[in-house]
């Protein structure tokens, strides 16, 4: 049990790495983009940076894979589980939006992040693969928090595009700042980001509904009560009701486009605090480290 | 003339009679007084709206998150207390604001109720537009069709009426229709189709909203009829489905104690699973269930596995350790014997537990603090339980005599001493507290020659919560309609689709094809092109391009 855990760090580690030279690559990508036309056209970066972005989500997927195989349950019951399958989440939504919207703009700083929070887990979070406690051992912990996986990768990724509408948008205003970054002025207009944004979140909504609602459940029948307001499903709720404004501000006249977006920011700040802040800091119960 | 009348000025029919008339000063513009209906109408439109709803959103938000960082009373009581003892100022403050009960605090109730009131507010009159917009027929063919974000020309051998035709049945869609088609004439035939579809996604936001209100009213309707009860049972017992056996009840205002159907529960075995290391892997709760009207049946009760009956649900909440001990008194009766559970304090089991034993026959009254240690280790400074497993078990006392306090007819915790009237006795030789050790079978003198204490052996037993919620359905069922609605409402795209034809004198067709979606619609151009793959029976030969680039580019300029 221990070697596939073994294999399953390695695997992770060599994904790390491979996104690193993808985010760098990607980078150097970015910087050369003057105006949009430049991410229709290929170039030795890009073309480095999504193929090892591509073997990054190779490795990512067999160091899952592994993780999961080694005990037999799904690799989603711990911190550093959760941060491995939601970056790999995160990838493989990026690979996804690269190709049918050649958004390689989004390359460096999904990467980036992916990279940030995949370390910190094989370094900081990181457990050996075992059993689950009995709390654990139920057919909800694949769906309640698999969804809850899912709905953070596509967060995750819908976050980057709203800091890039924002960061366009303000250029696109003059700000003296940002007016120096010559590849905002290659991005998308701030309408089509917040278009794709808003389609990544409505998923993520979606899903973390059914979070939501799966996690009453499956409180229901390990705690006899669907909710009970401990730290995690407070927070739960507040990622839910950050994202319903955010869906109502775009609706809204003078709430719509760049506030909407401020909404996202908000909203991904306390998807991460849900997931480190409640379990380092305020939790026992739901806390599971 | 005056500004501030209190009744609306006649109204102006617009004829001067008196161009130069300079007598007739410049009025200011005078706001009819709305009076109090007025300002209630202007408040309740105020609330209904997106802006309000979105505030309220947000405070909701903003109001959950002490609920979180600070200790509530209902789930951490002692952190709460702990809280006062380390802030008695800050303490009186945040109790004063609610702050330890956020989630009952009448502010929050406030938020939520108004947004509620926002909500339903806001949907219903939606409801009767939405229905009336279902009765009317798509919009009719513009004229021009060059400022479309998606327009197509075609020109094609086949009749007007086969292009028509063609088109209806691609629009209609298979058995449930896609697009709600109408054909228009001219008098000389066909001129054209219009069609819409979308019609689901108000209705998909309308049942989403009014879900979350089922929603709602489901949840209070809950909380006034459930109770719940928690029970500590040793193996062997059981317990009743009556108050009186209940170590702790908590009901909904409306429920009645007389519906509770009198079955018995009695815990047969217990058993638990740890790892080397202590980690917790299975427990096991084999149970016995008796009905009113006789019948039995066996069960398992286990974490995420409670038990059902009629409705109220078991749920094994924890476990521990109950020894069985004896006490004899000076005069050799036995004062006490009974299996006494034990409450875990770590994940080791170190277990503390009471023995009170007040019934001596001469002499002062008993009271035996214990720690059990299922895997004790004894050493210089201590002793300590390495396992949860009971492979070395051992029991610890210290002893009091005197006077429980008993029998004073004031409730006592079961689980701790009342020292007041008790006094700690000494080991005679040593002159510190007595502290006896022993082991399963083992007998040891109390000091003082107050009697023995014997270690008999040691059983399980599970702590058990019960439960009963007569909306639990309601609430999955509202869940279920308010989560269709939403992605119903969020991934149903709305469209609409023209096609004009004009008959050309050599009986072919020119076909013109234009569409629009209603917000972003990243899928319009497929639509399109489908649409005249249909008519055409070709693959479109121009390459597909991005409809929501123009539409966003056309807004951005």
């Amino acid at each position: 049990m221990t070697t596939l855990g073994e294999i399953s760090d390695v695997l992770a580690w060599g994904a790390a790495t491979a996104y690193v030279i993808a985010m760098v690559a990607f980078a150097i990508d970015l910087s050369r983009a003057r105006t949009e036309e430049h991410f229709t056209k290929k170039n030795k970066a890009a073309g480095i940076a999504i193929a090892t972005t591509t073997l990054g989500v190779a490795l990512h997927l067999g160091s899952v894979i592994t993780r999961a195989l080694g005990p037999g349950r799904a690799p989603w019951g711990n911190m550093y589980e959760f941060a491995l399958t939601g970056t790999l989440v995160a990838s493989i939504v990026l690979l996804i939006v690269l190709r049918l919207r050649k958004a390689r703009y989004l390359g460096v700083f999904v990467t980036g992040i992916v990279v940030l929070l995949l370390v910190l887990a094989l370094r900081v979070w990181h457990v050996e693969a075992d059993q689950l406690q009995p709390a654990l051992q139920n057919y909800w912990l694949v769906l309640h928090v698999g969804v809850a996986v899912l709905a953070t990768g596509i967060f995750t990724v819908a976050f980057v595009l709203a800091v890039l509408q924002l960061m366009r948008d303000y250029r696109d205003a003059g700000s003296p700042r940002l007016v120096k970054w010559q590849w905002l002025g290659a991005l998308p207009n701030p309408v089509r980001l917040e278009a794709l944004c808003f389609r990544l979140n409505a998923v993520g909504f979606v899903l973390w509904t059914f979070t939501l609602i799966g996690g009453a459940i499956w409180a229901e029948e390990a705690w006899g009560r669907y909710w009970g307001w401990d730290a995690k499903e407070v927070w739960s709720f507040i990622v839910w009701v950050v994202y319903a404004a955010y869906l109502h501000a775009r609706s809204t006249r003078g709430w719509a486009g760049r506030p909407a977006a401020w909404f996202v920011v908000v909203g991904y700040a306390c998807v991460l605090f849900n997931f480190t802040g409640v379990n380092l800091f305020l939790s026992e119960k739901h806390g599971y480290g | 003339m005056a500004d501030d009348q209190q009744t609306p000025r006649e109204p102006d029919t617009g004829r001067r009679d008196n161009f130069d008339d300079s007598a007739v000063p410049t009025q200011r513009p005078v706001v009819a007084n709305i009076g109090f209906i007025g300002w209630l109408r202007w408040g309740w439109r105020q609330l209904t709206s997106m802006r309000v709803a979105l505030m309220l959103l947000m405070a909701l938000a903003l109001a959950s998150v002490p609920g979180s960082i600070l200790p509530q009373r209902n789930q951490d009581p002692n952190g709460v207390l702990q809280f006062y003892r380390d802030n008695p100022q800050l303490a009186e403050w945040f109790q004063r604001l609610g702050l330890f009960e956020v989630f009952a605090a009448p502010w929050f109730t406030a938020i939520y109720a108004l947004l509620m009131i926002s909500l339903i507010g806001c949907i219903i009159p939606r409801v009767s537009v939405h229905v009336r917009s279902l009765r009317r027929p798509p919009p009719r063919i513009p004229r021009r069709f060059t400022r479309f974000p998606v327009h197509e020309t075609r020109e094609v051998a086949a009749s007007a009426d086969e292009v028509i035709s063609a088109a209806h049945k691609h629009l209609r869609g298979g058995i449930i229709p896609r697009f709600r088609v109408v054909t228009e004439s001219a008098d000389d035939g066909p001129k054209g189709l219009s069609a819409e579809r979308g019609y689901l996604r108000e209705t998909g936001n309308i049942a989403f909203h009014l879900g979350l209100v089922g929603l709602l009213i489901a949840i209070a309707t809950g909380q006034m009829f459930h109770y719940r009860a928690q029970i500590i049972i040793v193996e062997e017992t059981g317990f009743a489905n009556s108050v009186v056996d209940f170590h702790s009840f908590d009901r909904g205002a409306l429920f009645d104690e007389e519906t509770l159907t009198p079955f018995t529960v009695t815990l047969d075995r217990f058993e638990s699973e740890f790892t080397g290391d202590a980690q917790a892997r299975d427990f096991r709760a084999y149970v016995t269930v008796e009905e009113p009207d006789g019948s039995a049946w066996e069960d398992v009760i286990r974490v995420n596995h409670p038990l059902n009956v009629d409705g109220t649900k078991v749920y094994l909440m924890g476990n521990g350790y109950a020894p069985q001990i004896t006490v004899h008194d000076s005069d050799g009766n036995v004062a006490f014997a009974g299996t006494v559970p034990f409450l875990p304090q770590d994940g080791m089991y170190t277990s503390r537990g009471v023995i009170k034993v007040p019934d001596v026959t001469s002499g002062l009254q008993i009271g035996l603090q214990g720690y059990f240690l299922p895997t004790a280790f004894v050493s210089d400074i201590g002793a300590e339980s390495l396992h949860p497993d009971p492979i070395n078990p051992f029991i610890i006392f210290t002893v009091y005599a005197g006077d429980l306090g008993l029998d004073d007819g004031i409730p006592q915790n079961v689980y701790q001493l009342d020292t007041d009237r008790l006094e700690q006795l000494d080991d005679a030789e040593t002159g510190l507290p007595s502290t006896l050790l022993l082991a399963p079978g083992d007998t040891a003198d109390l000091p003082d020659e107050l009697g023995t204490v014997t270690f008999e052996g040691f059983k399980r037993f599970i702590a058990v919560d019960l439960r009963y919620d007569p909306a639990l359905t309601w609430i999955l069922v509202f869940s279920v309609v308010a989560s269709l609605g939403l992605m119903i409402s969020l991934f149903t795209p709305r469209r609409r689709v023209w096609v004009k034809v004009t008959p050309r004198a050599d009986g072919g067709t020119d076909l013109d094809v234009a569409g629009l979606a209603r917000g972003d619609d990243l899928h319009l151009t497929t639509e399109i092109d489908r649409l005249l793959v249909a008519i055409t029976g070709e693959p479109d030969a121009e390459p597909p391009h991005d409809a929501i680039e123009e539409t966003a580019d056309d807004n951005a300029r």
